[in-house]
């Protein structure tokens, strides 16, 4: 009847589900070890959070499940308000996007550009839109020079940042890092720093290099034997000398936070 | 193109031949050896009708014949066998400088040195005048098996990855005093084979679970846009047609 449209519905907006929702996420390997017990967390759009932890805490089994790739013994795993389901593994993929330690795993394309179009092209971008989006992943990590070099003639940071750009072609909701510093000079990884802050994406770094964590992100999740041990500010967590030697995390000498 | 991927039968070139699409010279190549397969071995001017067919696209193509002669010694070992052929053939014999030579087995020696040598040339030919990764886009455009692709992607892409791998765990044992001069050392090497294969292997799951995470659904996303025109084809299919010729001309002649 009416065309006019209701006021309520203009002036409220819709809180965005958050990014990431794990709720109760258990898991065991087929082997019966139980890497996760029960893993509550939650980060909202436009966060960057920072997952801490020692080696074998279970770090990389909760990165596997937010894409799918892994699926949960218990609990389950929300990206964006879409549930990680087999229905929705295509657009789940799309949505999360992982960066692995070794950028040689990740790149496996003869060209920087193909391997960065690789990822939209698979979601059913293509053409012009698909050369847009490759150029503006490229331009964003500041490689898109070297658009038809092999990955093979890059160094090791520019390895990294073609990783990434591989990732933020595909316009992810949540950017998840697998241990972004490991393997870069300080240079390099200055550099990856400032490419990562001056990104909008919604961001979990995976790492236990903790001075990165704190350059990078406000908030810190440490995890430790598969559950969740500490979540709050980065500076305080990483001020709690106690907190980081009980789960054998720790600082670089001479630095304090 | 500009990928990168110097292979040691490539000779980067902007001539014609070079710009063709490879999949045109793929199929251009492989009707040429099937020709030259198909030549009776009796008619000999044919096959230098042939040698002159393939030089004429050299020149096209402006590859030296030096550096396409250094290239066909690869086909040196097949020659050892085709020179076997004439002493251990069968009869009638013929007599030259004291040696008995079996005439089958000369002809027999002739067929196969003429068709594997202008078989290596024209195969070089495509080699030097296509980048390996048009080489793939070739196949890819011709429908090949999509497995076969990705594969030959895959390979092109991470041949250099373990080769540099190989090379730093050999650095890693010649710097602890490790010193294979003798068969009953080589122990360690072929241990290092074998480690290599697994940290191979294992790197074949992480590329695979990294391609997963990016939407891969098992086909590759087609590597170029570029539509073949019909004229690159009738450029590229001109040699095959003198080839046809000359193997018609063989079978009229002999």
């Amino acid at each position: 009847m009416s065309t006019a449209p209701d006021p309520a519905a203009t002036t409220v907006e819709p809180t965005p589900p958050p990014s990431l929702d794990v709720r109760r996420l258990a898991f065991a390997y087929p082997d019966g070890h139980q890497a996760l017990y029960g893993i509550d967390l939650t980060v909202r759009r436009g966060e960057r959070v920072a997952l801490l932890g020692p080696n074998g805490a279970g770090k990389t089994t909760l990165v596997l499940h937010l894409n799918g790739i892994l699926t949960p013994g218990r609990g389950s795993v929300a990206v964006g308000g879409l549930p990680v389901a087999k229905q929705h593994l295509h657009e789940i993929r799309r949505r999360v996007g992982i960066v692995f330690q070794d950028p040689d795993d990740q790149l496996f394309l003869p060209t920087v550009g193909e391997d960065v179009a690789f990822g939209p092209a698979n979601f059913g971008v293509t053409g012009a839109a698909l050369g847009a989006r490759v150029d503006a992943a490229l331009d964003a990590v500041g490689m898109r020079e070297h658009r038809d070099r092999s990955p093979l003639h890059l160094s090791g940071g520019q390895r990294r940042r073609v990783a990434l750009a591989t990732v933020l072609s595909c316009e992810p909701e949540i950017l998840v890092l697998d241990e972004p510093s490991t393997n870069l000079d300080p240079v390099a990884r200055r550099e990856l720093a400032e490419v990562l802050l001056g990104l909008d994406t919604t961001m979990l770094m995976v790492t236990h290099d903790l001075p990165y964590a704190l350059q990078l992100c406000p908030r810190s999740v440490v995890l430790d034997d598969g559950v969740v041990v500490a979540d709050g500010p980065t500076r305080e967590l990483l001020a709690d000398t106690e907190l980081l030697r009980r789960h054998r995390l720790e600082l670089p000498y001479g630095f304090s936070p | 193109m500009g990928a990168g991927h110097a292979h040691p039968l490539h000779l980067p070139g902007t001539s014609p031949v070079h710009r063709l699409p490879a999949e045109v010279k793929i199929v251009a190549a492989f009707l040429v050896v099937l020709c030259v397969v198909a030549t009776p071995r009796e008619a000999f001017g044919v096959f230098g009708g042939y040698l002159v067919l393939l030089a004429a696209v050299w020149t096209v193509a402006r590859i030296p014949p030096g550096w396409m002669a250094r290239r066909a010694l690869i086909e040196a070992p097949f020659v050892v066998l085709a020179v076997l052929l004439p002493i251990t053939g069968g009869p009638p014999h013929v007599e030259w400088f004291g040696l008995a030579l079996s005439e089958p087995g000369l002809l027999g020696a002739w067929n196969i040195l003429v068709k594997g040598t202008l078989g290596v040339l024209t195969s070089l030919t495509l080699a030097a005048t296509t980048p390996l990764r048009d080489l793939l886009l070739g196949l890819q455009r011709l429908h090949a098996p999509a497995l076969v692709v990705t594969i030959a992607t895959l390979m092109l892409r991470y041949v250099d990855v373990i080769v540099d791998e190989a090379r730093r765990m050999r650095i890693a044992r010649i710097s602890r005093g490790h010193d294979p001069r003798f068969l009953w050392q080589a122990g360690a090497t072929a241990r290092g084979v074998g480690s290599l294969f697994i940290r191979s292997y294992e790197r074949g799951e992480r590329v695979h679970l990294a391609m997963l995470s990016r939407g891969w659904n098992g086909r590759m996303p087609p590597l170029s846009q570029h539509r073949t025109s019909r004229r690159e084809w009738l450029a590229g299919l001109t040699p095959v047609a003198v080839a046809l010729t000359l193997v018609t001309a063989g079978w009229v002649l002999s």
